[in-house]
């Protein structure tokens, strides 16, 4: 339900045409068979009269974030640089220097897995801490700002943080019945 | 040319095999004015024009990389894993859904041969490599060193050597028909309209592999499904793709009387090859000049010798040696921390730390360091060490018992075997009269080098072998050769084998060379028996120096008896810089440096149309095939010549006699 929600003159038109296209195209008409007829709980709850921003916020659903997905990216991690093992150790007990030593082998492992299986860019180019100046229209979700919020674009401040996005990413294929939440196999040596 | 063609190339490599495509769209796409066949006399005339209209592209192989994990890389690694039937989940080792399909085709090919169990579960690529990691004794690797290997039944279930009793070994063979078979499945599942069975596919071969190895991989094509099939020699093929890479602009960089050395150092073997520019008629040619021997030497070797070194000082740090698990992950550690410390000469050292096997990381892991000093005296001075070009590689007599094994180099310095392959092959400067070689030059003098394999992205590697090749011209009073810049290491051999493909329908300029051997079989000399001597022989040339393919070569005068039904054993042998012995030359005496002896071949006539013990009079017929290989037949002196008429000559002989 990302969608603005239809004036009567535009569903008018969608139910005239949806007519005709389900008597004259039976693949159209299996489709609209396939809607299921009562819509999903929240979109039955009454919308708020006098809420004037109905049309320019639209109203979002919540999903859950696949956890499969997640279970995989901390095998992969754990598999190529030892991650769960160094995560789950008490660091309090050794010294920096026995720490140290097993973090290189953390951070080669998981940086050539993380490299294999993203691709990351900066989202801002220039050097941190350099001023930059934000322009009006800005993606609020890659560019957060901070400190003295206030006034309007174009904004100009330092750069703390150059950001980090994935243009890619190439998780593996699993097959079906795959036992996400192993980890890491126990091993014996015969 | 109508129709957009598609070529395929795949590199069958010692640790890994890749596939590319080379697409080239139709010429009307390209020019609308000029019809195929003009464009085709245009390409003919400039291949530069058509060699930046096929796009080369590597296919991504999906393979387990854990189990039930699939991933598409660019790489499939060459590893064999013969799980244990409990050793896995079932569903976590289906790779796709055809597979099930191909398996059962597959056997019953593999039954008609070796009797392979249908329900014999094997892994290949990264997985297999992984597994074999920790469990080395079901691990099968290296198989195409084995397939060169003449000391071996290649047909046999050899593999893997030191397996337990019940696991189900395979052939070299067979391990190479799996890799080819996994990614011919990979590609027809992922283009069902263009089944690889067939394509044009075009598969690399070391340039050193002898006839019968040449043969095996053919077959082994032949077995995975693959029916128009071209071998190509790996340095060739890394030229070619570094000739459709250069975009046209390799005319500004390649001249008329270059001579181009291919240095391709593998994971397991070191190739090199020799190719000139020549000239014909206005146009400039390109020809293989020249082939190295075949050198079982490579990165692996480095690695593993590091990790000797490396691991030593570890094991005195603790006072406790290294079990192999702990090892392997040493020469894990070292591979990594050595291309860091080749990439650039500042570093001093770097850390290496083998981590423990227990889930406890801290305190346990053992931590050591790769010095910048030890990666000089083992890699630079050990496999790269500067030497005079008079220089042979070190050879120490064998034991009287070899043990069943891989024929590794003795020597392992690349610039000795370097310097080697350059002085036996001075000669061929003589058949190149275009190209400026000194005229007291005591080796060949390369020109140009292009490097090739993952050795080689070390710019220390490369600058290395560049300064002893410039000292050994300039003692000469030659000048340094210069690098042919930009060559994609890992992915050349399969570039550059798709691209040939495109070249062979006429897309761009060819290597030219033929065979780049001649061979010879044994024959006894008559001469009276002497008791207690073995009889002498002669050797007589049965194929010669650079025949193209599709030619034949008859040795008319020679003739030989062969008893029908019985197979009948010729030594065989080889040489790389006798050019001028025609067919049926015959040889009283060569040096070992110029003739080597290569495994025996077997001739056998089929009883039907004779009666058995009967000898048959007939003479030998070499045939450079079409696909790569060579053929020798055997033709009965009474038929008229028919093609019916003459028995194939095996190359490859099964050995029954080897010691495990």
């Amino acid at each position: 339900m990302s969608e603005p929600r239809l004036s009567l003159f535009a569903r008018m038109v969608l139910a005239w045409t949806a007519f005709f296209r389900t008597i004259f195209d039976a693949e159209f008409a299996a489709s609209v068979r396939r809607i299921p007829l009562s819509l999903p709980q929240e979109a039955e709850e009454p919308q708020p009269v006098d809420e004037p921003a109905d049309e320019t916020r639209p109203r979002t659903t919540f999903e859950q974030v696949p956890v499969d997905a997640a279970l995989i990216l901390l095998g992969l991690l754990q598999r190529d640089g030892r991650f769960v093992d160094f995560l789950e150790e008490d660091v309090a007990a050794f010294s920096d220097a026995e720490v140290g030593a097993a973090a290189r082998v953390v951070h080669e492992g998981c940086q050539r897995a993380l490299r294999e299986h993203f691709t990351l860019t900066c989202i801002r180019e220039e050097e941190e801490g350099a001023q930059v100046t934000i322009e009006d229209g800005f993606d609020a979700g890659e560019i957060r700002l901070t400190g003295r919020v206030s006034g309007s674009a174009p904004f100009r401040g330092a750069l703390q943080h150059r950001g980090w996005k994935v243009t890619e990413a190439r998780l593996p294929q699993v097959a079906q019945g795959h036992e996400f939440r192993v980890l890491a196999p126990a091993e014996v040596e015969l | 040319m109508s129709d957009v063609s598609l070529s395929i190339g795949i590199d069958l490599g010692t640790t890994h095999t890749a596939l590319a495509t080379a697409c080239v769209a139709p010429p009307e796409d390209r020019d609308p004015k000029s019809s195929a066949v003009d464009s085709a006399i245009r390409s003919a005339v400039d291949p530069s024009v058509d060699s930046s209209a096929a796009s080369v592209s590597i296919f991504q192989v999906p393979q387990l990389v854990a189990p039930g994990e699939v991933e598409a890389l660019s790489l499939l690694p060459s590893f064999l894993y013969v799980p244990h039937a409990q050793e896995l989940r079932p569903v976590d080792t289906q790779l796709h859904r055809a597979d099930t399909q191909l398996h059962r085709v597959d056997t019953q090919l593999h039954r008609a041969d070796e009797d392979v169990a249908a329900e014999e579960l094997r892994i290949a690529g990264v997985l297999a490599r992984e597994l074999g990691a920790k469990t080395p004794s079901r691990l099968v690797s290296s198989a195409k060193s084995w397939l060169c290997h003449s000391g071996v039944d290649r047909r046999a279930p050899l593999l893997p050597l030191d397996a337990p009793e019940d696991v189900r070994r395979v052939s070299p063979l067979d391990a190479s028909v799996h890799y080819l078979r996994h990614i011919a499945s990979a590609w027809s599942e992922a283009h069902p309209e263009l089944p690889l069975s067939e394509q044009e596919v075009v598969i690399t071969v070391p340039a050193s592999f002898d006839p019968a190895a040449r043969d095996l991989t053919a077959d082994a094509a032949r077995l995975a499904g693959l029916t128009k099939v071209t071998l190509l020699e790996e340095p060739q093929a890394a030229l070619y793709s570094w000739l459709e890479q250069s975009q046209g602009a390799w005319r500004d960089q390649i001249q008329v009387g270059d001579v181009i050395l291919v240095v391709d150092v593998g994971g397991g073997t070191t190739d090199l090859s020799l190719i000139a520019a020549l000239e014909n008629e206005g146009r400039l040619e390109l020809h293989r000049v020249a082939v190295g021997d075949h050198i079982l030497l490579g990165g692996d070797n480095m690695d593993l010798t590091l990790a000797h070194v490396v691991g030593a000082k570890v094991e005195q740090q603790r006072g406790r040696p290294l079990d192999p698990w702990q090892m392997r992950a040493v020469a894990h550690a070292c591979r990594a921390a050595k291309e860091s410390l080749l990439a650039q000469e500042e570093v001093e050292s770097v850390p290496v730390v083998v981590p423990s096997r227990g889930s406890k990381l801290i305190g346990t892991s053992l931590r050591t360091e790769l010095t910048w000093r030890e990666v000089q005296d083992v890699i630079l001075a050990g496999f790269f060490p500067p030497c005079e070009v008079s220089e042979k590689p070190h050879t120490r007599p064998r034991g009287a018992l070899t043990q069943l094994g891989l024929p590794y180099a003795q020597d392992a310095a690349i610039t000795r075997h370097l310097a080697a392959f350059l002085s036996r092959q001075v000669a061929a400067a003589d058949s190149l009269r275009q190209t400026e070689q000194a005229e007291s030059a005591a080796f060949l003098h390369p020109t140009a080098v292009l490097f090739n394999g993952g050795v080689f992205r070390s710019p220390v590697l490369r600058s290395r072998i560049l300064e002893v090749l410039a000292g050994w011209v300039k003692q000469d009073g030659g000048a340094p050769p210069r690098v042919l810049e930009g060559a994609d290491l890992e992915h050349a051999v399969a570039r550059g084998a798709a691209y040939y493909g495109f070249v062979r329908r006429g897309g761009g300029v060819r290597i030219r060379g033929g065979t780049a051997r001649a061979y010879y079989v044994g024959v006894e000399r008559a001469m009276p028996a002497v008791p207690g001597m073995q009889p002498s022989i002669q050797a007589l040339c049965v194929a010669p120096f650079g025949m193209e393919e599709g030619t034949t070569a008859d040795a008319p005068e020679a003739e030989f008896g062969l008893v029908v039904g019985e197979p009948v054993h010729f030594r065989f042998f080889s040489s790389s810089v006798r050019r001028e012995d025609a067919s049926g030359t015959l040889l009283d005496w060569w040096s070992p440096d110029e003739v080597v002896e290569l495994g025996e071949i077997a001739a056998t006539l089929p009883v039907s149309g004779y009666r058995p013990g009967e000898v048959v009079p007939v003479r030998l017929r070499a045939t450079a095939t079409e696909v790569g290989t060579l053929r020798l037949e055997a033709i009965p002196q009474d038929s008229s010549g028919d093609m019916q008429d003459a028995w194939n000559v095996e190359l490859e002989v099964r050995q029954q006699n080897y010691e495990r």
